[in-house]
């Protein structure tokens, strides 16, 4: 019998009744794991020697999950999938995953990343590509690309994510799952390692929407250690899904869903949008009301050049303290700004320091306010403009991407500009520090897609409500990769 | 030609008096074992996050009523980033002008023969860096000092002159001291000052920045006299360049004050000037100020000094010069006020403590932590005086012994035998065993040197030792020559 490819409630429920125990659980999803490292590259870390934990009545008791390889783990090798730490093994965990294991969630293994994040691919981890389960030609999109395929694969029920422009929720929608950040401040910062703090988001990796409420209300709570979280104690995400959506309201985005704004689509494009307005009549069946709005295309197409400048400018000041003197492998050099700039040459991968130089572009002095300043002003226009939609609807539902996963040779970064408010859309919701939640609507070409809502910051108990509702509807809750095809 | 001397200041004051570092709750005490008062955000661990001292902002906010400053709507803090190993985050967590910092354009007055003003151009709360100590083997950082509050001042350049500079941070350290913020010690390293130094030509309009000269700055100036110093060398400097037609020589540039040659050398042009990207710092949400915190800061700000020198002046009858020296020391005003409460004679209480407490510490070179003479002793001091139970000659010798012996003037007293005579009867015989033993002292005085009278005394005074009353004994003395 295999436990890990069912869903938390009733991996607990077999736990209780005595049906397994925990060592059972840890020794299927370690022997997963080592499956799926195989096939997909997908782990960092497999930590063999992990303990048992005491089923107790929390959900999350004596299950497995995955964490995230950019989050600080006592006494674990934690890297940020980055040469830069490839030795650092941490002295404190961060204040999520310190919840969890208080919960008795029991920690796995560390999955792989884009180098700190600073990626949507999964294929610029030091420890090598991340492949798509579904595809193993095919990309996990990322930045939580180990996090997306070990979920996907049944490794374990979920796995940590973060996100900071749409690396929990893109991997997901490639992978067939399901994947939401919640409010910005729910969950606690403190520990995970830096991209850009303004926009970055802990979260959460899973097979369903009920999961995500679970895994959430066992991370979130405010911390003393950073001053972005909020008390959410009065807030009961799991306990609040009931499935009644009645009166409530979702709009979609013309300049971003109709299949006319984009002359050159392809059929895979094409499939993925008429698929998206499948998925607007299931909303519509399950009784949300769902309207098209309009937005001024202008300012949707300023999203990813909004998200670029703020980004690189916060993570080139962020990893700063990436130098080697105090921890990481400590390059050589006559003087220390020297033994510095071989640790960091060597260090990151060449992706990563085109972001720094761009970063430290758009805030040297005679640049900042054409470029930094710009974003931060069209940053508020378009959370304004989302807080607008707010207040007549429930949320937004977007379609995630523009189409599945794509090939890993042959694709690079570059964007495709007719397209690129569909790819990158998502990032709106780390602007404005939105609810945002991505699940699977659905196949096109025998690979997974997904569609998001995303709601009003601290509306978080209505987004996912609404998209339990719409996951009910549809058939790929729970959904594994079939071990045949992997 | 006439030069005007234009030199701003920016001085760095470390407070002291928080428990915790400004963004991290490792103990604000660097003077503990090497890399002992860390956290993990003092040594930028990732994944750690900062979160701002509210008691550090108060002292800051503080600082910035006093200073006759703005106070912001609400606080923002930024990053300014660049790199070098006493920095572990690869950037300082600090306020510059825009969004406002903890305080914006003051006007303060200084005493510096007499009322000066200066215009404050702003002033904000930072964090300091580690400190480092570098050896021919290598260099040493001890991250104790990472993350300690720091508050920068900024003031425009309105002082004229070396002693107006130093007059003011002389102030400022006295304020910080009275305001409970910080002890200000520059030998702590607790004060460090960047000087900046124009001449222009006084016949011109101060008011057009076009007449202004160039700037220099200099950094990691550190003591109040090297401020002094490096001031005046600069003035020369740049006069002798002025006179003889180089002004071209005088650069925007920053130097360095070199303690061991005595002059300021060249760090780096403006040209060269670093840019630090400076940003809002996203970690920290900007914080509302209610307009109740400043309210109840205002009501708690203690008697300053210039508050406690008239107080001395009008009430206690003390001189000027004397108010000044007190109030200079917060510690020494605390004693003075403490000897006041207790009761003692407050132009006495001054005297002793201006001449004789003082004026023992600088001779014995010690601290002022050091002593252990108490206001209550002092007061015992003086009433034994008063009181005429030993002579002021004695109570110097006393007060030698008590100021850092522990004991209490009347341990002194009984330990040396030292009363004092009083007795009349007593040195009225004394008085007549010295007249048989000097009858040609006699015969002088009765020829008209009545002024031998004072020699007898001395004669009394060397046969008790010391103990006779000297009043007493020179009235004796008088009498009874004339009986004679």
């Amino acid at each position: 019998m295999k436990y890990m490819d069912k869903s938390i409630k009733e991996i607990h429920e077999a736990l209780k009744k005595g049906e397994v125990t925990s060592r059972q659980l840890i020794d299927e999803s370690i022997e997963k794991s080592k499956i799926i490292q195989e096939k997909c590259n997908a782990f960092v870390t497999i930590l063999d020697d992990v303990k048992d934990s005491e089923v107790t009545d929390e959900l999350l008791s004596g299950i497995p999950y995955g964490v995230k390889d950019n989050y600080s783990t006592k006494g674990v090798l934690s890297t940020g999938s980055s040469n830069t730490l490839k030795d650092y093994v941490p002295f404190f965990t961060a204040t999520a995953i310190e919840n969890l294991s208080k919960k008795g969630a029991v920690c796995v293994n560390k999955t792989a990343l884009d180098e700190f994040g600073m990626g949507g691919t999964g294929t610029t981890c030091h420890t090598g590509i991340v492949k798509n389960p579904w595809d193993r030609t095919r990309m996990c999109a990322g930045s939580s690309a180990g996090s997306a395929a070990a979920v996907a694969s049944g490794v374990y029920p979920y796995a940590t994510g973060s996100d900071t422009g749409d690396s929990i929720r893109k991997p997901a929608a490639y992978c067939g799952i399901v994947g939401y950040k919640p409010t910005y401040g729910m969950i606690s910062r403190y520990g995970l390692f830096p991209f850009a703090s303004s926009l970055d988001h802990c979260g959460v990796l899973t097979r369903s929407v009920k999961d995500a409420a679970i895994v959430t209300d066992g991370m979130k709570g405010i911390d003393k250690n950073d001053m972005t979280s909020w008390d959410s104690s009065d807030i009961h995400l799991y306990d609040s899904i009931d499935g009644n959506v009645k009166g409530k309201k979702l709009c979609f985005i013309k300049e971003i869903c109709d299949i006319n704004n984009y002359p050159n689509a392809d059929e895979k494009l094409k499939k993925h949008l008429e698929n998206f307005m499948k998925t607007i009549e299931k909303c519509r069946e399950v009784g949300i009301e769902v309207e098209e709005v309009s937005v001024d295309q202008k300012l949707l197409n300023a999203t990813p050049s909004v998200y670029v400048v703020i980004s690189c400018a916060e993570a080139t000041s962020n990893m700063s303290n990436l130098t080697g003197f105090i921890f990481g492998p400590r390059e050589e050099g006559e003087r220390w700004n020297e033994s510095l700039k071989n640790y960091r040459t060597k260090g990151f991968s060449p992706l990563i320091k085109r972001r720094f130089v761009i970063g430290s572009y758009v805030l040297q002095a005679q640049n900042k306010d054409r470029y930094f300043h710009n974003a931060q002003r069209v940053r508020r226009l378009l959370v304004d403009e989302w807080k607008k939609l707010f207040k007549t609807y429930d949320g937004v539902i977007l379609p995630v991407g523009t189409g599945p996963a794509k090939k890993l040779e042959g694709s690079n970064d570059i964007l495709d500009k007719n397209t690129s408010v569909l790819e990158e859309h998502l990032q709106i919701g780390n602007f404005g520090g939105f609810p945002s939640i991505t699940i699977p609507n659905g196949f096109v070409d025998d690979l997974p897609v997904g569609v998001n809502i995303t709601g009003n910051c601290f509306d978080d108990i209505n987004v996912l409500n609404m998209a339990y509702a719409l996951e009910s509807s549809m058939n790929y809750k729970g959904q594994i990769v079939r071990s045949e095809r992997s | 030609m006439k030069y005007r001397t234009m030199i701003g200041l920016e001085m760095h004051c470390e407070i002291s008096e928080t428990k915790t570092k400004v963004f991290s709750s490792a103990k604000n005490d660097f003077s503990e074992y090497p890399n002992t008062s860390v956290r993990p955000l003092d040594m930028a661990f990732p994944g750690t996050l900062p979160t701002v001292n509210k008691q550090a902002v108060r002292m800051a906010l503080m600082m910035s009523i006093v200073l006759g400053c703005k106070q912001p709507k609400y606080l923002y803090f930024e990053r300014k980033n660049y790199y070098y190993p006493d920095l572990p985050k690869g950037f300082q967590i600090t306020q510059e002008t825009k969004p406002a910092p903890i305080g914006s354009y003051g006007v303060f007055e200084y005493e510096c023969n007499g009322k000066k003003s200066v215009r404050i151009n702003n002033i904000h709360l930072e964090e300091d860096a580690a400190s480092s100590d570098h050896y021919p083997s290598g260099s040493r950082i001890n991250y104790n000092r990472a993350g300690v509050p720091l508050i920068e001042l900024v003031t425009e350049p309105d002082f004229r002159s070396a002693d107006e500079a130093v007059a003011f941070l002389e102030n400022i350290r006295s304020i910080y001291q009275y305001l409970g913020i910080s002890e200000a010690d520059s030998k702590k390293g607790q004060v460090r000052c960047d000087v900046n130094v124009s001449l222009m030509d006084a016949s011109l309009d101060e008011n057009d920045p076009k007449n202004w000269g160039t700037k220099v700055e200099m950094k990691n100036v550190n003591s109040f006299g090297a401020v002094r110093e490096a001031i005046n060398y600069e003035i020369e400097r740049q006069t002798e360049l002025l006179n003889s037609n180089k002004k071209d020589e005088i650069e925007q540039e920053t130097r360095r004050w070199d303690e061991e040659s005595r002059t300021t050398i060249r760090m780096r042009s403006k040209v060269d000037a670093i840019d630090y990207k400076y940003f809002v710092e996203p970690n920290i949400p900007k914080f509302k100020i209610p307009n109740s915190w400043i309210d109840e800061i205002k009501n708690s700000i203690p008697r300053l000094p210039s508050e406690r020198k008239e107080d001395y002046i009008n009430n206690y009858g003390i001189t000027d010069y004397d108010a000044t020296i007190i109030v200079k020391d917060k510690r020494v005003s605390d004693f003075y006020e403490e000897c006041i409460k207790l009761k003692a004679n407050p132009k006495k209480a001054s005297n002793w403590i201006t001449t004789n407490l003082l004026g023992n510490i600088n001779k014995l070179d010690l601290e002022f932590d050091d002593i252990t003479l108490t206001p209550s002793m002092l007061k015992e001091l003086i009433d034994l005086v008063e009181k005429k139970e030993i002579s002021s000659n004695q109570a110097k010798e006393v007060f030698t012994d008590i100021l850092t012996s522990g004991k209490t003037p009347r341990e002194v007293v009984k330990e040396k035998g030292m009363k004092q005579m009083s007795d009349e009867v007593e040195i009225i015989r004394i008085a007549n065993e010295v007249l048989d033993e000097n009858p040609e002292a006699i015969e002088k005085y009765k020829k008209g040197r009545t002024n031998i009278v004072d020699f007898l005394t001395g004669q009394i005074m060397k046969k008790t030792k010391g103990t006779a009353n000297p009043k007493v004994a020179r009235t004796a003395m008088a009498k009874e020559i004339e009986k004679r």
